[in-house]
């Protein structure tokens, strides 16, 4: 049985113009200790995705379909139950560390909270505790770092505490939005290191989303891209990579800016993301799709296509490399 | 014939008091900017590239005076920018516009898009009539891929794509000859960015633009450049033409920095090496002695302490004690 499993997962804002389609029919479903990653860009429905599970929706927002936890439905689910699962099983970490830090109380208040709420531990074994899960995520001079506010940390080290305190309870799921974004190359590229080194450590499941290609490229195993609130294309990292299948998957690979090629340049893909409450009719990708046909204006479901891949669109595969 | 801009030595220092200080304690001194040197060409792009805190977008703010600079910067070989008043400065505003990088947050939004590309012209250039105005709007806008009908929209109406076209049609409006970009498309999705990289290089072709293109990786700035520099705590530590430095970095600091680049390309990302920076960035208020990057640097010795790093070549300007190509023993 798969740890998560989501089954039609759709989310609706009611908004003034009327109805807003976050995400439609979403499907994943995610093993203990695998790192799934969700790809997308701004309007896409990622967050939004993540949002639903954690039952952390704006007060306007509507879900239907079905979220499985380890058997159990949590989409919906009463607070007190959400409480219990978001507090031991599932963490979520998010893009703007400082934001996320109460910035009027010490680290080690906020960290020990955690313990000492959920666990019911005493406040001297908490401290112990994550002083301990601070030197994990590799903290210089734990010890005495703890006592400090978060303004005092810069936003690497900020997003190390809140990777830190994720941690605490040791969560078989981890939920990272967009955790790099807002940091610089070379702190991101020290902190997707020590994701992964903790991920394999712990074992836990790991669901990242993130905008970033080159993210996903070196951290996840299998990945979903959307766009528009769908699907497009869903397929294990290294194939996907190799034979994207989706026109917007090679849209937004040949949109990436490399350092590693020489001659490599940026292909733009033309048109604007959708207006998410006046969404395209069918395929979301529609009107800046350069393969795009009649039947376009009908949604194409997800399929299946080879092992382990699935593919929303209705152009054959070889007619996307002409 | 002397380069369009001329920069030499540029140093942009605030002075900075604490609470509690009192009325005579000399205020404490933060180098922004120190010692910034580069020439462009019309028609050429300068990429320059540094983590937050590295002081490229103040380096830009002190060329045009928008923060208090010193040093020299000479427009044309004729005038130096920094010692004009701001009424002498005023004729070159037009002739050096910005673009920047939250393109809602700096658009008006209480203005239409047709006023707020005009208004430029409308402070530069008041002889310009009504219908010539509108007539230049409209140009502009086609010329960046705007609607005609989209001109008595709002800001708020628009995707941040097009708020970046936006502000590039006002910048482009007065018809400058250097454009300075602080991180235009830091903000926008991945397919936007390429969107809004190619629009410049195409503006840059058809009008001979001269630019300077600030961002905060390497990645997005090979893409637009002729030449890059890399910044580090407000001091220049590589410059280069872009082939030599991508090809061939000097720069501990270039080279770490180029390895943090997260590749696009699963087994390539797995296999890489990185460079690491040891420990975090110091405070800008007491920056190290010598070379400012020894520090977080990997091949940092006894001599960098003491001796601060000046470039040798000419064209290829490292400011390292110790250039060189990547060791294998740096990599982990």
């Amino acid at each position: 049985m798969s740890l998560l499993q989501i089954k039609d997962l759709s989310v609706t804002f009611e908004g003034d113009d009327g109805p807003v389609h976050a995400v439609n029919n979403l499907s994943l479903s995610i093993d203990k200790g695998q790192t799934l990653g969700i790809v997308g860009e701004s309007g896409s429905g990622k967050s939004q995705t993540a949002f639903s599970i954690m039952g952390l929706l704006a007060k306007n927002g509507r879900t239907s379909g079905s979220v499985l936890f380890d058997g159990q439905e949590i989409l919906g689910a009463p607070a007190k139950v959400l409480n219990k699962i978001r507090a031991e099983r599932i963490a979520m970490i998010f893009q703007d560390p400082m934001t996320s830090l109460n910035p009027y109380m010490r680290i080690s208040d906020q960290m020990t909270e955690v313990l000492t709420l959920h666990h019911g531990m005493s406040k001297r074994d908490a401290l112990v505790e994550c002083t301990r899960m601070l030197d994990a995520v590799k903290i210089p001079a734990a010890k005495e770092r703890i006592r400090l506010y978060p303004h005092e940390f810069s936003g690497g080290m900020r997003q190390r505490v809140m990777i830190a305190m994720s941690l605490l309870c040791k969560p078989d799921l981890l939920i990272a939005d967009e955790p790099t974004t807002a940091l610089d190359v070379t702190v991101q590229a020290q902190i997707m290191g020590l994701l992964s080194e903790l991920q394999r450590d712990f074992g836990m499941a790991t669901i990242l989303i993130t905008h970033d290609l080159g993210v996903v490229a070196g951290f996840c195993e299998r990945v979903l891209v959307m766009y528009g609130g769908r699907v497009m294309e869903e397929a294990p990292t290294d194939p996907l990579f190799a034979t994207p299948s989706h026109p917007y998957t090679r849209g937004l690979l040949a949109a990436v800016p490399r350092v590693d090629d020489e001659d490599a340049v940026m292909k733009a893909i033309p048109g604007n993301p959708p207006n998410m409450s006046d969404p395209p009719e069918g395929c979301p990708f529609r009107p800046r799709c350069t393969y795009a046909v009649d039947s376009c204006h009908t949604m194409p479901p997800l399929e299946p296509f080879a092992e382990n891949r699935a593919r929303a669109c209705r152009r054959p595969i070889e007619e996307l490399s002409a | 014939m002397s380069p369009l801009l001329c920069v030499r030595d540029l140093s942009v220092t605030f002075d900075i008091t604490r609470a509690g200080d009192m009325p005579w304690t000399a205020p404490r001194q933060l180098h922004a900017v120190k010692d910034v040197s580069f020439d462009l060409e019309a028609g050429q792009t300068l990429g320059v590239v540094g983590e937050s805190g590295s002081g490229k977008s103040t380096m830009a703010r002190g060329l045009i005076q928008m923060v208090p600079a010193k040093g020299s910067v000479m427009w044309r070989g004729e005038t130096n920018l920094l010692s004009l008043s701001p009424r002498r400065m005023k004729p070159y505003r037009s002739e050096i516009q910005m673009v920047f990088q939250d393109p809602l947050a700096s658009l008006n939004p209480r203005m239409t898009l047709g006023q707020i590309i005009s208004e430029p012209l409308r402070t530069h250039h008041p002889e310009v009539s009504a219908s010539e105005r509108r007539k230049r709007v409209a140009q502009m806008m086609e010329r960046v891929g705007l609607l005609p009908q989209m001109i008595n929209r709002y800001p708020h109406e628009f995707s941040g794509g097009q708020c970046q076209r936006i502000g590039i049609a006002r910048a482009l409006i007065v018809e400058p000859k250097l454009l300075i970009c602080d991180e235009p498309v830091s903000a926008l999705d991945v397919s936007i960015q390429a969107q809004v990289i190619e629009l410049l290089k195409e503006l840059q072709r058809d009008l001979g633009l001269a630019m300077i293109f600030i961002a905060h990786d390497l990645s997005v700035v090979k893409n637009i450049s002729h030449d890059v520099m890399v910044l580090y705590l407000g001091r220049v530590m590589e410059n280069a033409p872009k082939s030599a430095l991508y090809a061939a970095p000097q720069h501990p600091y270039t080279q770490a920095l180029l390895s943090a680049v997260p590749l696009p390309d699963p087994a390539a990302e797995r296999a890489k090496k990185m460079i690491p920076l040891i420990g975090d960035l110091p405070s800008p208020m007491a920056p190290p002695s010598g070379c400012v990057f020894r520090t977080r640097c990997v091949r940092a010795a006894d001599d960098c302490a003491r001796i601060l790093p000046l470039p040798k070549d000419p064209v290829h300007r490292v400011a390292c004690l110790h250039p060189g190509p990547v060791r294998a023993s740096e990599l982990t």
